[in-house]
């Protein structure tokens, strides 16, 4: 399974930093979207996927799944939406000021 | 104790001080300076007995104990020449600046603030007795130099000849900096005293010979060597006392001081004799014989100094030869060039400094400096010339100057060389006494040049701005004290060679004495019908035939000179870098942001790459893996189709619901995966998210087809793969190696009996590891402040503009 899943990992890498390379920033917003779900996947792959439990104690269950990095991700998924967030309503004001969403037309003045 | 601290703080203090004299203004604030040089020389005056005894005054303040970086300074033989040089001069040079700066028109304070800074950098060059307090102040004096050369600040040249002689001269400081620290990498301690004590053990170092050319390149550069001599000539739009002192009698000695400081060190390598002798000679006649074609009595004297130095390196190192033969009678024989570079730096402090002074008084006089416009000022200024007389007689080594003695002492060291067979290069050495011939006929042309063409011949006084008159008596006095001192040193060179040539010849050689032994110097005006003396004769003769023709050689100088200038080569260097790293930076500083994405992931594909390969003992783990279930398999299919629609989509609506998609997916995947609170976390972030770029969704811009070419497309394509596949294998071989086991147990044992929850990922977040969520939500609340002002800050541009 694991393999599976750095496989999947790995594609959503490559399509994040495919779509953070292009020249619209939508799709560069999208592209870090996608960065993220690969990064989270990655760190709870990266914990080992033996089967368990849900980490809710019950008293009965033997196994448990690993709780540590729920909770690391956890914090990332919070953290990762404000960022998201803020960039999406960046560049949204970019475009309302500047009248492009193309990045390679928003340089700074050459000196 | 600390008398000699105080005598380097002396210069310092009044340079804070000389701000206060603005007051008075009726007063010429050199005169408010002029007392202390003066009372430093008789000061000094007065230590020459202990010195001449063998005695030395040692005193250390503690810097930085810690480093071995101490203030220690000790006045022997060679410092107290030095000081005697920069305090005596210094006195000379503010009696003449007094005069010739007018108060009223020149910004004085600042000058004498520089001019003093100067003076105490140069005292505690010549007195450090620690390598890193002597850099110090070494820095300082160029940085007090750049400031007197652009003194006039407003003119171009200045400024050019300041940066030209800042950049050549921290470059050699730096240079000197680097040796200085693997002299303390060999020895452990940065005193020179100490150094010299660990001389035996430091020959045999691979460090040795390059501390020993870091050095050279430190002390080449200040005093203006072939090839770096080139910042002299430019530094001369100096006013003209600074050009006396620093360029002609102090700073450009700080180098030739270094040398002999350090010659105990390095005397008696191969290397040394033949870089320091070498490069003096190769100074001495290039300068000589660029000295010749200026037109510029300024100019001219830059390059005779230029040559002068030379001629002294040359001596010094001539003079290291006596190292090759200790304690036998012939190091005696050696020494003698020592002794004549001891001899030559007074007098050549001395007629340089007198030089100066006449050219600034003719430039003051007659408002020109070019030797074209000038001639016939003998009858005008009869003082003047007098003195300038002296001056060029004793530069071109005529008797009965003291010029005349340096130059016959320079001729026999040249002769003896020929005797020095340690190196099996005999048949070289006569070199030596050819070109120092050659080099001496045309000091002796430039010598006569200047003299005659400035006071004798027909007076144009068409060609001049004012009629002149000869200087007030205030201009005068510098330089007829210095011109006596060439007279009386010419007549009773005995003076100087018991007072202090003699003991700064056993701070040079200190290997050479025994205990309680002093060299015994004696310099006679007449020393019979020798070699040296015909040689004189033949100089003047040939010289004097040179002065006649040199007219008709001129033309072919001219074209000469021009193919070989090194200022050419500066300069261009210059621009060469300075295009090139423009050029460089905007190559790969494109202001494109998909370059710079390139290069960040492209050092990522290829550092972690390259190190997975590069490292052993990685493994990917496959026998760990949990076995692959149906339910997952098409969870991670359809998020991947789903990912794979995003870059191909023509809509806006249509890449943002696919984004929504995968994650989606994910959420599907922690629920697989036994994570409910990531589950529900993730599913409401993604339709919160999905709901903002859906709102925001009318206000967005048309996702336009991207015109892009092929070649664009397929770097995207390859560094994104490259990317995937890092993180792939990073991954599977972070599987394969955990070293050890997870701490999780320890939350899901104690998680009930400490915190008291069941919910062991709540518990970690608000409990175990409370401080990631606090920081967390600050997060949060700074992107939604942020959010805020982003919306609803709407400054004009214009009126930012006028904020800031």
């Amino acid at each position: 399974m694991e393999l599976m899943m750095s496989l999947a990992v790995g594609v959503l890498f490559a399509i994040g930093v495919y779509l953070i390379l292009s020249k619209t920033l939508l799709r560069i917003i999208l592209g870090t979207s996608l960065l993220t779900h690969g990064v989270h996947l990655l760190l709870l792959t990266m914990a080992g996927l033996k089967t368990g439990a849900a980490p809710i104690l019950d008293g009965q269950t033997e196994a448990y799944v690993d709780p540590l990095p729920q909770a690391l991700i956890l914090t990332s998924i919070v953290i990762s939406f404000g960022v998201t967030a803020f960039f999406f309503v960046l560049a949204y004001r970019a475009y309302k000021t500047l009248g492009t969403d193309d990045i390679d037309s928003i340089e700074g003045d050459e000196q | 104790m600390f008398v000699l601290h105080a005598t380097i703080m002396v210069p310092f203090i009044l340079a804070f001080l000389i701000p206060l004299t603005k007051r008075f203004t009726r007063i010429h604030t050199g005169w408010s300076v002029l007392p202390f040089p003066a009372a430093l020389f008789v000061y000094f005056l007065t230590k020459i007995p202990a010195i001449q005894a063998g005695e030395y005054i040692l005193s250390t303040v503690s810097w930085i104990p810690s480093l071995g970086i101490n203030i220690s300074l000790v006045l022997d033989g060679l410092s107290l020449l030095f000081v005697l040089l920069i305090t005596g001069m210094g006195a000379l040079v503010v009696l003449y600046s007094i005069y010739y700066l007018n108060k009223r028109t020149e910004a004085l304070h600042q000058f004498y603030i520089y001019l003093m800074m100067f003076m105490g950098a140069m005292l505690g060059v010549v007195l450090s007795d620690n390598l890193m307090v002597l850099y110090g102040f070494w820095e300082l004096t160029s940085i007090s130099s750049f400031l007197l050369i652009a003194f006039w600040h407003r003119r171009e040249k200045s400024r050019y000849g300041a940066l030209k002689s800042m950049l050549i001269t921290v470059f050699g400081g730096l240079a000197m900096f680097a040796g200085f620290n693997l002299l303390y990498v060999m020895t452990g301690t940065f005193s020179i005293r100490e150094i010299i004590g660990q001389v035996d053990m430091l020959t045999t170092q691979q460090l040795f010979i390059p501390a020993m050319l870091l050095i050279l390149l430190g002390a080449f550069t200040k005093s203006a060597q072939f090839p770096f001599h080139i910042w002299l000539p430019d530094a001369m739009e100096a006013p003209t006392p600074v050009s006396a002192y620093l360029h002609s009698a102090t700073m450009v000695k700080a180098g030739l001081y270094l040398v002999a400081r350090l010659s105990p060190v390095f005397a008696g390598q191969a290397e040394w004799f033949w870089l320091v002798s070498l490069t003096g000679l190769i100074t001495l006649i290039y300068g000589s014989f660029k000295a010749i074609k200026q037109t510029d009595l300024k100019a001219m004297l830059a390059y005779s100094t230029i040559s002068q130095l030379g001629m002294i390196m040359c001596l010094l190192g001539l003079g290291s030869a006596a190292a090759f033969f200790p304690g036998t009678e012939d190091s005696l024989f050696y020494t003698m060039a020592t002794t004549a570079a001891i001899f030559h730096l007074i007098n050549h402090a001395i007629f340089k400094g007198s030089l100066f002074m006449v050219v600034g008084i003719v430039d003051h006089e007659t408002n020109t400096r070019d030797l074209r416009k000038l001639g016939g000022l003998m009858s005008l200024m009869p003082v003047t010339f007098s003195i300038a007389l002296i001056g060029t007689f004793s530069m071109a080594g005529l008797p009965p100057f003291n010029g005349f003695l340096s130059k016959e002492m320079f001729f026999t060291s040249v002769l003896n060389i020929r005797e020095f067979d340690v190196l099996n290069t005999q048949s070289w050495m006569m070199m030596f006494a050819v070109v120092a011939w050659i080099a001496s006929v045309f000091t002796f042309v430039y010598s006569m040049i200047l003299v005659m063409k400035t006071f004798t011949g027909k007076l144009q006084l068409d060609k001049l701005d004012k009629k002149p008159h000869e200087a007030p008596l205030g201009l005068l006095i510098s330089p007829v004290i210095l011109a006596s001192l060439a007279v009386i040193f010419g007549l009773f060179p005995n003076l100087l060679s018991y007072s202090l040539i003699e003991p700064a010849m056993a701070s040079i050689h200190s290997g050479l004495l025994t205990p309680g032994d002093t060299f015994d110097v004696s310099i006679h005006f007449w020393h019979g019908w020798t070699s040296e003396i015909f040689m004189t004769l033949g100089v003047v003769g040939v010289g004097t035939l040179l002065f006649r023709g040199y007219k008709r050689f001129r033309l072919l100088d001219r074209e000469w000179g021009g193919r070989v200038s090194l200022n050419r080569v500066y300069d261009g260097g210059l621009r060469l870098m300075e295009r090139g790293s423009n050029q460089l930076t905007n190559l790969y500083m494109t202001g494109s942001n998909r370059n710079y994405l390139i290069y960040i992931f492209g050092f990522f594909i290829i550092a972690l790459g390259s190190t997975m390969l590069g490292a052993e003992g990685i493994t990917l783990g496959m026998n760990q893996y949990a076995p692959v279930s149906f339910y997952e398999v098409v969870v991670i299919i359809v998020m991947l189709l789903a990912a794979f629609v995003i870059p191909f989509a023509k809509s806006r609506v249509v890449s943002i619901l696919f984004t929504g998609a995968v994650g989606y997916m994910v959420t599907l995947l922690f629920v697989i995966f036994r994570a409910p609170d990531l589950a529900l976390t993730q599913m409401i972030v993604e339709t919160v998210s999905v709901t903002l770029f859906l709102l925001c969704f009318k206000y967005l811009p048309k996702l336009k087809k991207q015109v892009t070419t092929r070649r664009v497309k397929l770097t995207n394509l390859i560094i994104s793969i490259g990317v995937g596949v890092t993180m792939t294998l990073i991954a599977l071989a972070s599987l394969g190696s955990s070293p050890f086991e997870p701490i999780s147990e320890f939350f899901i044992e104690n998680s009930h009996d400490l915190a008291g929850g069941n919910n062991v990922v709540n518990v970690i977040l608000v409990d175990f590891r409370g401080f990631d969520t606090l920081f967390e939500i600050m997060v949060l609340s700074i992107a939604s402040l942020a959010i805020y002002g982003l919306i609803q800050l709407r400054l004009d541009p214009m009126e930012m503009e006028s904020k800031l």
